[in-house]
């Protein structure tokens, strides 16, 4: 791949070195905004303004002995860790099924458990406040829940048949020749294989209902507010240095899941390489 | 089970096992339905049932004839030429002493006023000073004495118009359209007709985005796919940190940045490029910066898994036969990535016209795009079947987008093998 990148001609190289350049801007607005709001976090003074005045830790312990702030935190964790519980169940399930189901329907099913992530979220927010609200759903824990599940189950859905697909269903076979139950399969052969996928899966789902904020902005009441939903009032309001401190919770949570998720990709093609053929 | 089995001993051998055979997948196709169907279940409860619900609302009328039912009746073989008959006066009179009495003149009050404005006080006033009902025969000038609105055609005319059970009422006024007295689609009196200015709006932000998306997303996306796998990973960082971030980590410090005393404008004026600060934020330009950065990793992405399956045989095979760089580009590195730019651009305007958070928290007034509106509408004025219907129309828009993306893609997993 490097002999792609050597330049031959003058005006070649020209032109690769205005791609590095104008890339580099571009990673640097790509990364300016998150890296901008850090070292605001730490500012000891109550202005949002370059130079800091000094470093404190006064926002985050601002952030830690506010009921509001850590209600939301409480609740994110709560409605995403559910969401994500629930929508791995019913994922899994579909992507095995969908694995092996073979239909003139499915392309149109696929299209149906795929929809949440295309649907404008205002949509999907306002449909479910209508049909949530005479069934009093809205204002709870449970709708929220269901409702995250419906936006995170398509990214389960996408990780883990991504993940069947390079499976060998003869393995499945295998085991089932040699006397194991449909039940003693899943959990001893296939399960073990697919783990991984599993596990972005997991994570998709949890950073999709971390992240949501449209629905809850309908139909969240005071009790479920989460931390998006706080941010997005503070952010109406006024920003105060303790949202920063929020984001750069926030941020760090997404690092992990991202440190995560890239940890877990290198393990599934270590694991490739290694097997035979 | 035991008679097919019986049979199966009696048969030739080889017609049961092929029959057995087929039992079996038959069954295994139903397991796999099984697994499917709690999803499609479940996604029926808090998705599929809830946007339906979202369409009946933007053509359900039920406001009138629940209310107003007598009225409605007796307006049924109303011609709309001249003012309807006593029939009609006495029924109304007779339906608004219910609904006074029952609290709920307010309902179609809401849903008439939308059509004639000042309609509310029409049937508030009627319903207050209707002490008792008129004397028979008298109905029509009692109401006309104490409402001279009873006493014009375009009065009933609503009435009969949203007389149930559906109507094109809202849907019509999302495209800016209403109804004249004798029933003919006509466009929407100009202080009411916003909504196509608001979709151009949509559209034009959607465009504008990808655009910007796709000069900014081609070439990270070409360094990306053309450096040694090590280098592109590690640059690759850069792409996936911002486009795992929160939105509203990244809305929030796009306004610190921005904002009046923000960094970039103390930058400017510490360079001495400016004296005064830029208004960079709440306007459109904030807006475009915001959903761009926001977005184009769905550009960069798409574009790098397609300029990765560039072999670059196909440029070294253009020198050799005499292209310059500049031709070989052009003529041979450029069409193979239009599938990417195709996916990439679909993607981003499908999301983009979609979006509200970025445009409610970092826009103007004059750059709400349409799902601004439909949440208005719901929660702030609970005018839902206008809020329905806008919805509706973005829906539409966006399905028809996402049909023609699943075919881009799909197609493009048809030839992917063809490309090395």
């Amino acid at each position: 791949m490097s002999a792609n990148h050597s330049p031959r001609t003058t005006s070649q190289r020209a032109a690769w070195i205005t791609t590095v350049v104008a890339s580099t801007l571009i990673f640097i607005f790509l990364m300016a905004p998150i890296l901008a709001i850090m070292p605001l976090s730490f500012s000891s003074g109550a202005y949002l303004t370059y130079p800091l005045p000094g470093f404190s830790l006064r926002w985050y312990q601002d952030f830690l002995n506010s009921p509001r702030w850590m209600l939301s935190l409480k609740n994110s964790m709560i409605i995403g860790v559910a969401s994500t519980i629930l929508s791995m169940v019913l994922g899994t399930m579909a992507s095995l099924g969908l694995a092996q189901w073979k239909s003139k329907f499915k392309p149109l099913v696929l299209a149906i458990v795929l929809s949440p992530v295309v649907v404008p979220g205002v949509i999907t927010a306002v449909g479910l406040y209508f049909f949530f609200a005479p069934i009093g759903l809205t204002g709870s824990y449970a709708g929220l829940i269901l409702a995250h599940t419906a936006l995170a189950t398509p990214f389960v859905v996408i990780t883990v048949s991504a993940t069947l697909q390079s499976f060998d269903m003869n393995l499945a076979r295998a085991a089932a020749s040699l006397g194991a139950s449909p039940l003693v399969a899943f959990r001893r052969v296939i399960l073990p294989l697919i783990l991984p996928g599993l596990a972005s899966g997991a994570l998709f789902a949890f950073a999709t209902s971390f992240d949501e904020v449209v629905v809850v902005l309908f139909m969240a009441g005071p009790e479920q507010r989460t931390l998006p939903r706080e941010m997005f009032s503070g952010i109406r309001e006024n920003i105060s240095p303790t949202i920063t401190a929020a984001a750069v919770i926030l941020t760090t949570v997404s690092v992990i899941l991202l440190a995560t998720m890239e940890g877990l990709r290198r393990r599934n093609e270590r694991l490739k390489g290694n097997l035979p053929g | 089970m035991t008679a097919a089995f019986v049979a199966g001993a009696d048969a030739p051998t080889e017609v049961p096992l092929k029959r057995r055979l087929k039992r079996a997948e038959r069954a295994r196709q139903f397991k796999a339905l099984a697994l499917v169907l709690p999803l499609l279940l479940f996604l029926l409860f808090t998705f599929l049932g809830p946007i339906a619900g979202m369409l009946w609302h933007s053509v359900d009328d039920w406001e009138v004839p629940k209310t107003l039912p007598h009225t409605v009746a007796a307006l049924s073989d109303w011609n709309g030429k001249d003012l309807p008959d006593e029939k009609a006066f006495a029924a109304l009179a007779g339906d608004l002493q219910a609904a006074r009495a029952a609290g709920t003149v307010a309902i179609p009050s809401k849903r008439l006023n939308y059509v004639v404005n000042g309609f509310r006080s029409t049937l508030a006033s009627t319903a207050r000073n209707l002490k008792t009902v008129p004397e028979p025969g008298t109905a029509k000038d009692t109401l006309i004495a104490i409402n001279p609105a009873w006493g014009d055609r375009a009065t009933w005319a609503a009435i009969k118009g949203a007389s149930g059970p559906l109507t094109s009422f809202y849907l019509l006024g999302a495209l800016d359209l209403t109804r004249n007295l004798d029933g003919a689609i006509v466009a929407a009196p100009a202080e009411q007709a916003i909504y196509r200015d608001v979709f151009a709006r949509t559209f034009t932000i959607g465009f504008g985005v990808t655009v910007l998306c796709l000069i900014l997303g081609f070439p990270v996306a070409y360094l990306l796919a053309n450096l040694p796998a090590g280098r592109s990973n590690l640059l690759m960082i850069f792409v996936l940190l911002p486009f795992w971030t929160s939105l509203l980590v990244r809305t929030c410090a796009w306004i610190v940045l921005l904002q009046s005393e923000g960094v970039v404008n103390d930058g400017l004026r510490w360079l001495g490029v400016i004296d005064e600060p830029l208004r960079l934020i709440y306007n459109r330009f904030g807006v475009y910066v915001a959903m761009t950065h926001v977005l184009l990793p769905f550009m960069i992405l798409p574009l790098y898994s397609t300029m990765k399956a560039i072999s670059p045989a196909y440029m070294r095979a253009a020198a050799s036969l005499g292209a310059s760089p500049v031709t070989a580009f052009r003529r041979i590195y450029l069409p193979q990535t239009l599938p990417g730019v195709g996916a990439g651009s679909l993607l981003v305007f499908i999301l983009a016209i979609g979006y509200y958070i970025t445009p409610a928290l970092v826009g103007g007034a004059a750059d709400q795009m349409i799902s601004y509106f439909i949440a208005f509408y719901t929660t702030e004025t609970v005018n839902w079947g206008l809020a329905s219907a806008l919805g509706a129309v973005l829906l539409l828009a966006t399905l028809l987008l996402a049909v023609v993306y699943g075919k881009l893609v799909h197609g493009q997993q048809v030839t992917g093998g063809m490309k090395n």
